[in-house]
């Protein structure tokens, strides 16, 4: 074994005479200034194994890039349902067969167009859906059996569920044929992203019901996608987004089979959305860290026996977060480095922020600089060519395993709260990430964590970019179109689903049929969420600061 | 905002600035005002937070009843043209226009302008060193006094 001590004493002290500034990288693990074998002991087929195979360190299926490239699913959304049928038939016209949508905020919050709490935000930050009427616009004329949609929504992802559901029937496409992601991970809404509208308990009993009847009925079906992308940007560092976010997947896993289901039935549905900061050995080292995490515990704690259920398939967004204000174009190349360090992890989708974006929503110039940078990555760089190119570096294997153990540690604790939720409920895991976020925060003021245009190499005059910008015609369309509906509606049939859906929701029946007879009425999402309200309540949460 | 009183703190020995942090809109990107708060405390001030989703309303409400200095608003979601705007509307309209607010968060170069215009200052973005933000919270707060001591003078 080669001499640690003996480099040190000999050569590299004499060298710097002692001196080295310490690093730490996210996660505050101090790195050594070299790793070696000294530092690692990997059981190659226990420890990483081969592409496709237990534990899926080096990658979840056999030939990754050089079988099919990861997919680039930019994430976009806007204005009127119409605005963004428009988009999507584009982008279908295109080659894309994988659609992604934003929705609003009134629409994530579960409010219509008309309420009050919407006013100002209608059709910004994402498409407005205040009932069945714009999901049947937002998809006219694109088959549903054809495509694969991703929907980002998370409180009342139940409701636009069933409104997919609705829309595929209406097309003549059975729901046992759609195919598509609901992101309904609520956990990390309570952690990081602050979108609910119940208590957790009845947001996961919710889950439970999307959950069973997808399983039942939906088999292409996705209805959860465990995220640790918020939890990220929330301030957490990688070593908490990779805890946090496989605690929520285990605490998934324990409610499936809790309610009966056997784990190879639901798990191989199951699938996650990592962020991809900056520092670039940290990341792809917590991506490694994750299917190993994974894969093992599916097995030997789940008990789940069909190695689909083990693997990790993950999508990645490049930081948010690292995007600075100051001399924006800067921010290309940090989603480059980000979008890299996501391939070199192995990622199955891919999603790159624009250069503008702590501006405002991105331009269409931005946008396609963005998915540019994926395509040169994909087609230029030879980065794809082999899988796990990092596997075997000393220091990246080191790392695995560090983050693991790190993680590991984060479980106990939470395990000892007695689970995820009761570790939202006392604010732990709040608490976490605000400390973090502060202490990073205070590190870039006093210089000991650098960023270029912040803190070092500024600019005295900025010089403005051209942004987008968006208008409130959407908000007043859609307003319309919603007093228009309920004159048309049948009140009766809107009433008694509602009615119907509150006892259900009362009592523990599966919920989903009951939304699904609402929606089908032309019940609106507020109406919908509201029964909701009612019966479970809201949710205040705890004291963070 | 230099005012006439430039040792304004004298004037008002041992007390403390009070801030209000708010979201007063449908945005959960709590990040900023969250470590907002925390600086803003380790500099001194009382900081009380609006927890998440309070509208405009409800945060003037606030304001006007811990008899806070200055409402710091912060938003991420596009909507500041419309929230930050109302926030001081009913300031106004509860008999507080006094109380300074001041914004943050995701706002193009020209709508701070037209913040600005509305009454709503320092509407800083992403990467704003913090000691920027504490010193102009801080100047917003000694304008308050200012407002107060004129208030005072007057009627004597």
């Amino acid at each position: 074994m080669p001499d640690e001590k003996r480099w040190i004493d000999e050569t590299l002290t004499p060298w710097n005479k002692g001196k080295i500034e310490k690093r730490v990288n996210s996660s505050n693990i101090e790195l050594k200034l070299i790793y070696g074998p000294w530092d690692v002991n990997i059981d190659y087929d226990k420890d990483l194994g081969f592409p496709g195979e237990y534990p899926f360190t080096r990658g979840v299926y056999p030939d990754m890039y050089r079988g099919k490239l990861w997919t680039m699913r930019m994430f976009s959304g806007f204005g009127t349902p119409e605005d963004t049928n428009k988009r999507l038939k584009y982008l279908l016209s295109h080659g894309e067969t994988g659609l992604s949508i934003a929705f609003d905020m009134p629409t994530l919050y579960g409010y219509d167009a008309d309420s009050e709490r919407a006013h100002g935000e209608v059709g910004k930050c994402g498409v407005n859906v205040s009932s069945l009427q714009d999901m049947e616009t937002i998809f006219k004329d694109i088959p549903l059996d054809k495509v694969s949609t991703s929907m980002t929504i998370n409180a009342p992802a139940n409701i636009l569920m069933a409104m997919y559901i609705v829309v595929g029937e209406k097309q003549g496409v059975p729901k046992e044929r759609l195919s598509g992601t609901v992101q309904a991970d609520i956990l990390k809404e309570y952690i990081a992203q602050k979108e609910w509208l119940y208590p957790p308990e009845a947001h996961m009993r919710i889950i439970r019901d999307m959950m069973v009847y997808s399983t039942k009925y939906m088999p292409k079906w996705n209805y959860i996608s465990i995220s640790g992308y918020h939890i990220r940007e929330a301030g957490a560092s990688a070593v908490q987004e990779l805890a946090f976010t496989l605690a929520d997947g285990f605490e998934y896993v324990k409610m499936g089979i809790e309610n009966g289901l056997d784990v190879d039935s639901f798990a191989p549905r199951l699938s996650f959305f990592f962020n991809s900061s900056i520092n670039f050995f940290e990341e792809i080292a917590k991506f490694r860290a994750a299917r190993r995490i994974w894969a093992r515990e599916m097995k030997e704690t789940y008990g789940a026996k069909n190695p689909r259920s083990m693997i990790l398939r993950f999508h990645t967004q490049t930081s948010g977060y690292t995007l600075t204000w100051q001399q924006p174009y800067n921010n290309i190349v940090r989603t480059a480095i980000e979008a890299l360090a996501a391939v070199l992890g192995g990622t199955q989708s891919l999603h790159t922020n624009s250069f503008d974006e702590a501006w405002a929503l991105p331009s269409e110039q931005a946008v396609e600089i963005a998915l540019r940078t994926q395509q040169i990555l994909a087609y230029e760089t030879g980065v794809a060519d082999v899988i796990d190119p990092l596997g075997g570096s000393y220091y990246v294997e080191y790392l695995t395993d560090k983050m693991e153990e790190e993680a590991y540690k984060y479980f106990r604790i939470i395990e000892s709260m007695g689970g995820v939720v009761n570790a939202i409920k006392n604010g732990y895991l709040q608490r976490e990430i605000a400390a973090t976020s502060y202490e990073h925060q205070k590190k870039i003021e006093t210089g000991e964590e650098k960023v270029v245009g912040v803190n070092i190499f500024q600019k005295e005059n900025e010089q403005p970019i051209n942004i987008l910008k968006i208008d409130y015609t959407a908000e007043n369309l859609q307003i319309e179109r919603l007093r228009k509906l309920k004159m048309k509606r049948d009140e009766r049939k809107v009433k008694e689903s509602l009615e119907k859906l509150r006892e259900v929701y009362l009592s523990d029946e599966n919920s989903m049929e009951a939304v699904i007879e609402a929606v089908r009425n032309y019940a609106t999402l507020e109406e919908i969420a509201n029964v909701g309200r009612e019966v479970f309540g809201g949710w205040k949460e705890p004291m963070i600061i | 905002m230099e005012g006439a009183y430039d040792n304004i703190e004298s004037k008002f020995p041992g007390r403390k600035i009070r801030v209000l942090v708010a979201k007063p809109a449908l945005d959960g990107h709590d990040r900023g005002v969250l470590m907002l708060a925390k600086a803003l405390r380790d500099a001194g001030m009382e900081v009380l937070y609006a927890g998440l989703l309070p509208t405009p309303e409800k945060v003037a409400r606030i304001a006007v009843d811990e008899d806070v200095d200055v409402v710091a608003l912060s938003l991420h979601n596009g909507a500041h043209l419309t929230a930050f705007p109302e926030v001081k509307k009913w300031l106004d309209k509860l008999g507080a226009s006094d109380i300074q607010c001041v914004g943050g968060g995701i706002i193009p170069p020209e709508d701070r302008e037209k913040l600005e215009m509305m009454g709503i200052t320092g509407n800083y973005g992403p990467g704003t060193p913090l000691s920027i933000i504490i010193d102009h919270i801080k100047k917003a707060a000694y304008k308050k006094w200012e407002l107060e001591l004129k208030e005072k003078e007057s009627k004597n």
